[in-house]
């Protein structure tokens, strides 16, 4: 497989690009592996990935019911942070950042990480207390913040409406320097490319219909491209874990929702960061296209219906003309939803499911993309050791019997 | 925007409706002693359904809590029933 490079690059420019490979297989699905990871997504490539390269499972298939990354890692805002405020979340989701800090060069794939900084707002003098509680939170856990005066925030994002006689008037903020947006389809495909370099099936088109269970025991899948036997199965399915845990015999503490985005028309270069305003419940983003990034809350109705409804997106995009009303009458370009498994306590689950041979990485609710290194490396850990790496044990699904929640009520930045 | 019924507004504006749970759920007997197991299934395990649902939703201009029969894959409502035993 030919290995990405500048000099690779400019070789082919020379050539008419008529020298690039394939960048992975479509292999044919055996009858069995060592590992089946269901969910094409980025976590389930990254649980691929990460067997074969830290645990040197490489007989492994993942299974997408359509194409790869068409799920949510296809359809959510890319945005990669770590603002945290529980230990637990903090070494969770700063191991994700540290990951992707080094992703490009480990999977040799440009994932476009841009570390352009994250501001998340303040908007009264309580707001700002608890904004310096983040802060303190952050530096103990380990993880870089910036705390933030109104002139600060000013001279960060100009476009920002600072008016004192706003709705609700910007007192300062939280930043995280090292937070930023990634390529998402670039994550996928490079998650893809490597493991698939690693030996690893990928299988699209192809979805399990069934779980093979075998006195008690996962098995293998059903699927419908027919059966497939392996002591290992890994369910990173996301909004639909719930179907894959119904086929083996269990419930997960999981709804699933629409959470909805939108992309403007390209622009000139107007934000610089990510900026995230709470009490409008709105979020945005500028590519590098110049496309506006707007993201907001999840849906009022639980829904497996990729696509949002109205009063969401009024509730989003009034919120984003309050919070930069210059951008008012930017038109969106695309508009898109896609279906987020909540858990009770807004953090995930990664580990054993329950049931022999079946592990789960899920309830990542509205923070999925962030995740996907860590997600990938916890599970991968867990399904090839049979222990919990430390990061992950918090996130057990027990903690739900011995109710030690990880309320992570910032897991989404938006408070619901 | 899409319409909810509720059984003694008619139909209303979908954000004047607010999701409770899943219907059928049963609490436990807690005058007995019941298991961390079976407490945490009640209050956490959930069926999340794909396709047909009954679910608990309150209409907040009225108060009234009544169960809704939809399709979470479609939206489309199949109907909605009174919980209140005296309901016409």
């Amino acid at each position: 497989m030919t290995r990405y490079s500048g000099w690779k690059l400019f070789k082919e420019g020379l050539r008419g690009h008529k020298g690039w490979a394939q960048a992975w297989r479509t292999p044919k699905l055996k009858p069995e592996y060592d590992a089946v990871i269901v969910g094409g997504g980025g976590h389930g490539l990254a649980t691929a990935y990460y067997l074969a390269k830290n645990h040197k499972i490489t007989n492994v298939a993942v299974i997408e019911k359509g194409w790869l990354g068409g799920g949510n890692t296809g359809r959510n805002t890319t945005v990669i942070r770590s603002n945290y405020f529980y230990p637990e979340s903090a070494d969770l989701y700063d191991m994700s950042v540290r990951l992707y800090e080094g992703l490009s060069k480990d999977l040799n794939y440009n994932i476009m990480f841009s570390q352009r900084g994250m501001i998340v707002t303040a908007h009264s003098e309580p707001e700002m207390e608890m904004a310096a509680r983040q802060v303190n939170a952050m530096h103990l856990n380990g993880v870089d913040a910036e705390f933030l005066d109104a002139k600060q925030v000013k001279r960060a994002e100009p476009a920002l409406n600072t008016r004192s006689d706003m709705r609700y008037p910007i007192h300062g903020g939280v930043l995280q320097k090292r937070a930023g947006t990634g390529r998402h389809d670039a994550v996928a495909w490079g998650f893809a490319r490597a493991a698939d370099q690693l030996g690893v099936d990928i299988i699209q088109n192809c979805e399990v219909t069934d779980v093979i269970l075998e006195g008690g025991r996962c098995a293998g899948v059903v699927t419908s491209l027919g059966e497939v036997r392996a002591s290992m199965v890994g369910a990173a399915a996301a909004g639909h874990s719930s179907t894959i845990a119904k086929m083996a015999g269990f419930e997960l503490p999981i709804e699933s929702y629409a959470l909805q985005a939108f992309v403007s028309e390209p622009l000139k270069p107007v934000l610089k960061t990510v900026v995230l305003c709470p009490p409008f419940g709105t979020y945005v983003s500028q590519s590098d296209k110049g496309g506006l990034v707007i993201g907001g809350g999840l849906d009022r109705v639980p829904s497996y219906g990729q696509r949002g409804n109205l009063p969401m997106q009024e509730a989003v995009l009034s919120g984003l003309a309050e919070m930069m009303p210059s951008l008012a009458k930017v038109k969106l370009l695309r508009h898109w939803g896609g279906i987020v498994d909540v858990t009770p306590d807004s953090s995930p689950i990664i580990g054993p499911s329950g049931v022999d041979g079946l592990y789960v990485n899920c309830g990542w609710g509205t923070g999925g993309f962030k995740a996907i290194p860590v997600g990938g490396y916890l599970l991968a850990h867990v399904m090839a050791t049979g222990t919990h790496h430390n990061v992950s044990r918090p996130f057990d699904l027990t903690r739900f019997i011995s109710g030690r929640l990880v309320d992570e009520s910032a897991a989404s930045g938006i408070a619901h | 925007m899409q319409l909810f019924p509720c059984p003694f507004c008619g139909w209303r504006d979908e954000r004047e409706f607010l999701f409770i749970a899943e219907a059928g759920k049963e609490r436990p007997d807690t005058t007995q002693k019941i298991s961390d197991e079976d407490w945490a299934r009640y209050l956490h395990s959930i069926r999340n359904d794909k396709g047909a649902v009954r679910e608990v939703w309150m209409h907040l201009t009225c108060g009234e809590l009544f169960i809704l029969e939809r399709d979470s894959v479609t939206m489309e409502v199949i109907g909605s029933i009174a919980l209140r035993k005296d309901a016409a």
